[in-house]
This record gives structure tokens, sequence and C-alpha cells, in this order.
């Protein structure tokens, strides 16, 4: 060390070691990713390769299937791996496609709103209640959807004559796909919003004022110049929004209906009334049986499709932007 | 020929005093397309009904709370009873709440800023910067129930067995230090991006009038740079405290399966800090009519205190924020 340091400044950092440090922990962060990966997939194996590509198709009653499962690693001896998961992952498209859509659309309208057409008083408030509703924990949202919203839809919506012509097969109490749709709407709305709204904000002002400039109105400016630069955050925070949305998993294992079922859109406008469960509420729903090592087998391959699919939308998401690097605007 | 050369330009009209940017300079409504106007109802309409489901949220569970809560129950850890006036309140989770979000930014922060700081002071190699980069991407975007699958497989290895309770050889793997560890890698994102941010804010003069007077690298970020960027990193530590408080999948599965502190052998703190638990999003499952309590006015006044909790979070970030814009940015 530096004779000539003076000690009241404290132990001199040596720049080097501090470097290194910050290295290593930066590896360690990258590390411990890759762990997670390795350790997913490591995991999950034995359920892929017990069912091949009919893990992802349909066939017989995946609640009886992760019984089957749970009880053969109890008794030790013969574990069963057969899992056909289509129910779940026709259950997470529709709850996820639904909800990014209406989100999609209503976080367009706002952030275009925030940043161009409100007035400033407007703008005060829409702010704060967008940050706000995107701080609410989800067991908040669950817990509104489970006492105000189902018991709604149970009472309200759904007629007498509908309950008793789908009475055989499943119940419809208001635990269902709209209730799910529309709580996940508003938690994943507002992340969009508030990146839309930042890359509306950086375009160039000299290209909305070329169009104003040209006798476009500020409506059509906004739409024709400003949203379409702004195209890579839009896609950013929508996969954003996606991930989020796969990955909710404690708010749709309260008001989804827990129970395994694929509603189908070809029966009618009743499928929105039918319960389902994604993939991320069954991993929360099973958790106890976690000790019996097929069952947990079967979990971490839920969790690998999980992790795996939002790796797939973030790649996509990078692609996208790549692609749009030329209009400028950076998300 | 001449005579139309010498014609004098016409006399230019007064050049109008520059507008100010007020309501007139802004183009209205009244003149667009109907089309258009259509357009812009819509994005008042949605606009108020963010609005009305955020205030209906509030005053709905703001309603609830003052109905339910009772300041006993903040300090009444829950018992077995067969109704909601005989089963105690939820002291253990509120406890737990502070434990977990005090545990879980004290590893989130430190480890947050180091690797912003790499980020932007040091970022040598460029290919792990760039890996680096997209790690905490892809960390912000892992689902928090699967971070959770994975803490059950490190904390439950022997190697760990000290963190948590273990039985003839089984190391249970559910503890406070289980989950804390995990909410931490939840809040890292938020810390990194928000430090990041304060610290590319900062303009390069500042940092080489520092190298200037012969300081190293790491004494100008101790000592200029992360003193400058504390808005933005005590904004990051509390929108990270705001997920760790908020999240229940992780509890769920690290934490969870009782209502009280189930403490193990142990010197006081820690013999706490490695039994299992709860907190206030743990109860607020549980006491939903879909968990294993159901007490639904229980749950009401749990998610009520945890709401004041997000409320107070979101409050301090605006001061924060605002703070900062009086201080002002740096003249460059």
């Amino acid at each position: 060390m530096d004779e000539s340091y003076p000690s009241e400044y404290g132990p001199k950092w040596s720049d080097q070691r501090a470097g290194r440090l910050l290295g290593a922990l930066v590896c360690a962060v990258v590390g411990l990713l890759l762990a997670l990966i390795v350790t997913v997939f490591i995991k999950a194996w034995p359920s892929f390769a017990h069912n091949g590509l009919a893990w992802f198709g349909s066939g017989g009653s995946v609640e009886e299937q992760l019984n089957q499962i749970y009880l053969s690693g109890l008794s030790g001896a013969d574990y069963v791996y057969t899992f056909h998961g289509w129910q779940l992952i026709w259950s997470t498209l529709l709850i996820t496609g639904g909800a990014v859509l209406l989100a999609l659309f209503s976080a367009l309208f706002v952030s275009v709103f925030i940043v161009e057409f409100a007035p400033e008083w407007m703008r005060d408030v829409l702010q704060p209640v967008v940050r706000f509703l995107a701080s609410v924990p989800s067991v908040i949202y669950g817990l509104l959807g489970v006492l105000v919203i189902v018991p709604f839809i149970g009472n309200h919506l759904v007629t007498e004559s509908q309950k008793a012509s789908v009475a055989g097969v499943i119940s419809l109490s208001g635990y269902s796909l709209l209730a799910a749709v529309l709580i996940l709407t508003v938690m994943i709305a507002p992340l969009m919003v508030s990146i839309f709204s930042d890359g509306l904000r950086s375009v160039r002002p000299g290209w909305l004022e070329g169009s104003l400039a040209l006798g476009v109105n500020r409506w059509r400016t906004t739409w024709k110049i400003a949203v379409r630069t702004a195209r890579p955050a839009i896609v950013a925070g929508t996969v954003l929004a996606v991930a989020r949305a796969i990955g909710e998993a404690v708010m749709l294992a309260m008001v989804s209906g827990s129970i395994a079922f694929a509603p189908n859109p070809a029966d009618g406008l009743i499928f929105i009334y039918e319960p389902s469960r994604p993939l991320a509420p069954t991993i929360v729903k099973n958790i106890d049986s976690l000790g019996s090592p097929p069952s947990n087998a079967t979990l971490f391959a839920i969790a690998a499709v999980l992790l795996f699919s939002a790796a797939v939308f973030s790649l996509a998401g990078w692609v996208a932007r790549r692609a749009m690097r030329k209009y400028g605007a950076t998300a | 020929m001449e005579s139309s050369v010498a014609t004098p330009p016409p006399a230019r009209p007064p050049a109008p005093a520059p507008q100010k940017p007020g309501k007139d300079a802004v183009e209205g409504s009244a003149t667009w397309q109907l089309s258009d106007r259509i357009g812009l109802a819509i994005c008042w309409a949605l606009g108020l009904l963010f609005c009305a489901i955020a205030v209906a949220i509030v005053v709905y569970l703001f309603l609830q709370g003052i109905k339910y809560l009772k300041p006993s129950m903040l300090v009444t850890p829950a018992s077995a009873g067969f109704s909601e006036s005989e089963s105690g309140g939820f002291s253990d989770a509120f406890v737990g709440t502070l434990i977990v979000a005090v545990m879980g930014i004290a590893i989130a922060l430190p480890a947050g800023v180091g690797v912003a700081v790499w980020l932007v002071e040091y970022g040598r190699p460029a290919g792990l910067a760039r890996i680096t980069e997209s790690t905490i991407e892809a960390i912000a975007g892992i689902p928090s129930i699967v971070l959770a699958l994975f803490g059950t497989v490190i904390f439950s290895s022997t190697a760990l067995g000290f963190l948590s309770r273990t039985s003839e050889g089984v190391v249970f793997g559910r503890s406070f230090f289980a989950a804390s560890a995990m909410l931490a890698i939840v809040a890292l994102p938020l810390v990194v991006a928000s430090t990041r941010e304060g610290l590319n804010a900062i303009p390069q003069h500042v940092r080489e009038a520092s190298y200037a007077v012969g300081k190293t690298k790491i004494a100008t970020t101790r000592r200029i740079l992360l003193p400058a960027a504390r808005p933005q990193v005590a904004t990051g530590a509390m929108l990270g405290l705001g997920r760790i408080i908020g999240d229940t999948a992780i509890i769920v599965v690290l934490l969870g399966a009782t209502q009280n502190f189930a403490p193990v052998g142990g010197a006081f703190p820690l013999n706490y800090l490695r039994g299992a638990g709860t907190t206030l999003t743990n109860f607020v499952y549980e006491a939903s009519p879909t968990g294993n309590l159901n007490q639904p006015q229980k749950a009401y006044a749990a998610a009520f205190v945890l709401l004041l909790m997000v409320l107070a979070l979101n409050a301090a970030v605006d001061v924060v924020h605002r703070r900062a814009r009086k201080v002002g940015t740096w003249s460059s």
C-alpha cells in the first residue's frame, strides 16, 4: 500500500482489486442464471423423457395423471410419469393471449393519451395511477377477484340455463376464463403503458413537427408517426407483459378455477365462463407433492416449459427490435 | 423588365408575437374527422377507466380494512379456531413481511449496485458486459414460481442444511434465509436498472475531474458517483422492496405451510430465521376462500395492511423523485 496515503481516509481500495471483485460478482450473477436453467431442465428431464412429445398433447384428465404420478412416488418402486399437459397449455394460451390482446389495445390508447392528448391535470392523475396499478401485489388482485369479480360473474352474468347446459361436465360458479383474463389485463396493462409512453416520448420532435406542418392533424400524426416510430418500445413492452402473464401463478390459482379443463371456443360464448387452470398455478397448487420424485420431475417440467416460452418470447422480441432499428427510436 | 425588378417586395406582415405554448397553441379536436374524434373518446374512456379501477381498489380495500382490521390483529399471532373471532390475528405474518423485506433488500441492494457499477464504470471485457445485460433482462423475465422451485433445489441440499430445519438427514429447505435469498433475485433487476440509469445520467466530465485530481476509479465511484446517484439507487431499492413484499409464489414454496413462526434450535435471531414462517401475502392467499384457512374478513384486513405498505412505498418513490428534480440536473 502507498506510504503517502493518509490513514484517516480509511482503508484504501485498490482499483484493480475492486474491479476484480465486481467482476466476480457479475460472474456470480451470470452463473446463477445458468445454474437455474441447467437445474430446471435436468430436474425436468425424466418427465420429458418418459412422455416425449405426448407431454404437450391431450388425453385423459390432468388431475388424475398428477394424482397417479404423486401416488407412484410414495410407493417407491415403479414411478409413473404419464402426463398430457394440453389442458393446462391451452388454458395458458387462452388466458395469456386474451389478456395480452386486451392490454395491448388499452395500453396503446392510454399511453398515447398520457403522452399526447391528456390535459396537464389528467396526466398528473394518470401517471401515479398507472404506477399504483403496476405495484399492487398479485395476491390482492387475486383476493378481490375471488371475493368480488368471481361471485359477480357467477351470480349475475352466467344464466341458470347455461349452468344447466354443462352441469354434467363442469360447474360454472364464476371461476372462469373471463375473470382471469380481466384481472390479468389490469395487472399487465400498466407495465405496457409505462414502457410504451417512454418510447413515445423519445420520438424525435422534428418528425412530428414535419407531419404537423404538412397539415396532418395531431391524432393522425401521433398514430402514423409517433406510434410507428415507437414500435420497438411497443414490442419490448408487450414481451415483458407476456412474460409476466405466463408466469403469473398466485392470482390465477385463485380466480381461474383450479381445475384442469380445456374450454372450447367452438361451444359458443359460454366458454369464457368455464373454469380452467394454466401451467404456473398448477405448480402452486401441487407444491405439497414436491417430495414425491416423479411429481417433482413433472412440476419442474412445467417450470421448464414456462422458462422456455419466456425465453422464446424475449428472443422474438429482440429479433423484432433489431429489425426495427432503422426507425431510430430505442426501447 | 427593369420596372418588374424594381417592384418593391410586398410588405411583410409584422412577425406574429411568439406564441406561448398554452391552450391556444394546441390544435383542438373540433376540426378532426369523426373517426379521429372517436379514437380520442376511446383514449379518454380508457384513461378514466384506469383511474376508476385504481380508485375502486383503494376505496374498497379501505372500507373493508376499516371494517375488519383491529389493531390487536397486528400483535396477536394466528391460532387454530373455528370462527374468525377465535383464530387470533396475523402478527407473525406482519413481522414476517418486515423480516423478508429487510433481508431481501440487504442482499439485493449491494449486489444490484455492484452489478450496475461494474456495467457502467468497468464493463470490460465487452462480451461479458453484453452477457450481463442479457442476464439481468432474463432474470427480470423469470417467473417467480420458477425461481421458487429452483430455491427448493438449492436450499434442500445438505450443504446448505444449516439454513433451515433438518431432521434425520432430510433438509426441510423452508426458511426465511431461503425465501429472502430468492426474493433478492426478484428485486435485483430493478435495483440494477435504476442504479444504471442514475450512473449513466452523470456526465463524463464529472468523472474526468475526479481522475484529474488523482482519484482512482473505485474512489471516484464511492465518493462521487454513487452519492450523486443516490436518488436513483433509493428508487431502485424501493421498487425492489415493493416486489419483495408483494411476492407470493416464493413465500408459499420456500417459507409457508404455516401461519406462525416455527423456530428451530439455535441462538435467538437465528432460530427464527432458520425456521419456517409466513408473510402477509401468504396469509392473504391462505385466508382467501380458495386457501386453507378461508377467513375472508381477516384476508381483507391483511390485504389492507399490505396495500398501505405498497402505497407508502409508492409515496416514498414520489418524494425521492421530486426532491431529486428540485436539486436539478447536471450541467453538461
